[in-house]
């Protein structure tokens, strides 16, 4: 009944001899960050946080927690009031933020701040370009990302001919044809119907599945649930829980999750009111229900 | 009394195809009219169009006939319509003006440009500022808030106007979860108490069930289906048409799927 999409295998990286050897997942350490804007708005309090290469991590937290703010130190957007941002224990302070942009793909929250090209085509290959990315291996890496995202048949179209939604996915795409071994995402299912969705599981699984360490911020549980072995929950600028959604979501943790204005999953309440453990999933619930009714029969 | 929308089509200027087939629907006072379908099947177009924006402002072809309260909108002044519809668009950060410097400012905007005594633009920027919870970022910058804040403060802002009808695009696409809840109860009480029309587009259908009295699906720009919520979101075609069901419709369904009972334990405790 749901729909399934697979992404294609991705095009070697650096086969035009220009591009620069795609460095392999990094590890991310964020040290005691803080971060307060210009206006005062302390945004992070003391963060502490190590992502190994490889992890995928959602970071869920209610509006105006810090998430996008932690998200936009990963690519220098933001540097630290204190604290560092380690990229395999290089201070990002002191990394170029093109040699960052090489590492590190941001797919922001809102995809009118990101778009601006005239045509599709132009605003996905503005970033391989960037990264020196040229002739067939462009070509290929434009229509593999496009592929991804559902979006091959726009290639020729004006960005802002596209509903909403599609130019997420094309933000979405623009930013995988960087290849880079870190993928931020930002809300990346919001104004996504279920295929939408389904394209989206399918790219984070994908960019899992080749090593990649994907970061991703939601507010939708399900999501976050069905798609990530790690959440981090964020409160007031502060980590307040971090395990996997089987943690997470658990019981004994729903103050806390509730403290920070988050519902857990369904599945995962339904699970508890019937004392089947931790389901933060469909399929975990219906597998647990599945093995309580054998048991008493 | 209401938006009625009469064999409606609509085709964007320079396009090939129509967005809208053939729409027909009502917006009463007082009610929520929930909008559901798959990207791109023309909800965003349609509020467009039910808001009177389409043609009047960005061109294209309409057939058919949009009524509010009886009088058509093609032949209403801007400003009369503006008074009786607030619009929200789905990228609610792009409607903020731009041209304030404190949330406060920002809401006051509208009730400002209807000429209301000072006195009565306060009181409506804190009660739209309270109905959305957000009365605490009343000094901030709007440049500076997150997304889902900006959403709330353009909601907020829309709610200013205290317009006759709403037509809201998405308003908790940036929400979390406590946010989502806390705008799906302020839009049924401000449909309750001020007796506003609501036309809500929404992909959260948990949203939906909660809220809407009716829903209709659109499928490629025509009506698929209509009726009440309860009865629409728990229809099977649904899922075919690209839309997620309800949590609960759908956890039930599952498991029913894999052959087991839907507990009665949890009928009344995850309602």
């Amino acid at each position: 009944m749901s729909v399934e999409y697979s992404v294609p295998s991705a095009p070697s990286v650096g086969s035009s001899g220009f591009a620069p050897s795609t460095p392999s997942a990094p590890s991310i350490e964020f040290e005691a960050v803080s971060f307060a804007y210009p206006d005062g708005t302390q945004a992070l309090v003391d963060v502490s946080l190590r992502i190994g290469p490889g992890e995928s991590v959602a970071i869920v937290g209610q509006n105006g927690s810090g998430k996008s703010t932690l998200a936009r130190h990963l690519n220098g957007l933001l540097r630290p009031t204190s604290g560092r941002v380690l990229l395999n224990g290089l201070d990002v302070r002191e990394v170029h933020v093109a040699r960052l942009a090489e590492r590190v793909g941001l797919a922001f929250q809102n995809p009118d701040r990101q778009l601006f090209a005239g045509r599709v085509s132009a605003e996905m290959a503005f970033g391989p370009k960037n990264l020196g990315v040229r002739g067939a291996a462009l070509d290929e890496r434009v229509s593999w990302a496009l592929d991804a995202v559902g979006l091959s048949a726009e290639a020729a179209s004006n960005p802002y001919d596209l509903g909403y939604s599609r130019r997420k996915l094309l933000a979405l795409a623009s930013v995988l044809a960087m290849r880079t071994p870190v993928l931020v995402l930002d809300e990346p299912t919001t104004g996504q119907d279920a295929r939408g969705v389904a394209r989206v599981k399918a790219v984070v699984a994908a960019a899992g599945g080749e090593g990649s360490t994907v970061l991703a911020i939601s507010h939708d549980m399900r999501f976050v649930a069905e798609c990530f072995g790690r959440v981090v929950v964020m409160g007031a600028g502060r980590v307040v829980l971090d395990g996997t959604p089987e943690v997470v979501f658990a019981e004994d943790a729903w103050p806390a999750l509730r403290a920070t204005y988050l519902e857990p999953p369904l599945p995962a309440v339904a699970g508890a009111r019937l004392g089947l453990g931790a389901t933060p999933t469909e399929a975990a619930f219906v597998a647990a229900l599945g093995r309580a009714s054998a048991k008493s029969l | 009394m209401a938006i009625e929308l009469s064999a409606v089509r609509y085709r964007y200027a320079g396009a090939s195809k129509a967005a809208l087939g053939s729409v027909d629907l009502r917006v009463e006072p007082g009610r929520v009219l929930g909008i559901v379908g798959p990207n791109e099947s023309g909800k965003s177009t349609l509020c467009l169009v039910a808001g009177g924006l389409a043609p009047r402002v960005i061109g294209g072809r309409l057939e058919g006939s949009v009524r509010i309260d009886g009088a058509d909108t093609a032949a209403m002044r801007s400003h009369e319509l503006a008074q009786r519809c607030g619009l929200l668009f789905q990228n609610a950060a792009a409607q903020l003006s731009g041209t304030t410097g404190t949330v406060f400012e920002e809401v006051a905007f509208g009730p400002c440009n209807l000429g209301l005594a000072v006195a009565d633009v306060i009181e409506r920027v804190w009660w739209a500022l309270r109905t959305v919870g957000v009365e605490d970022l009343a000094p901030r910058h709007p440049a500076r808030l997150s997304g889902g804040q900006a959403q709330l403060v353009a909601l907020a802002s829309v709610l200013a106007l205290r317009p006759q009808y709403l037509i809201l695009d998405e308003p908790t696409s940036e929400l979390d979860p406590a946010g989502t809840a806390l705008v799906a109860d302020a839009l049924a009480r401000v449909a309750r108490e001020t007796g506003a029309g609501i036309l809500l587009v929404e992909h959260k259908t948990d949203v939906l069930a909660r809220i809407a009295d009716e829903v209709v699906v659109l499928a490629e720009g025509s009506v698929a289906l209509q009726g009440t919520a309860a009865a629409v979101l728990a229809d099977p075609r649904l899922a075919e048409l690209g839309v997620e069901p309800p949590a609960r419709v759908r956890l039930e369904r599952e498991v029913r799927a894999s052959g087991l009972e839907w507990p009665a334990a949890l009928a009344e405790a995850i309602e």
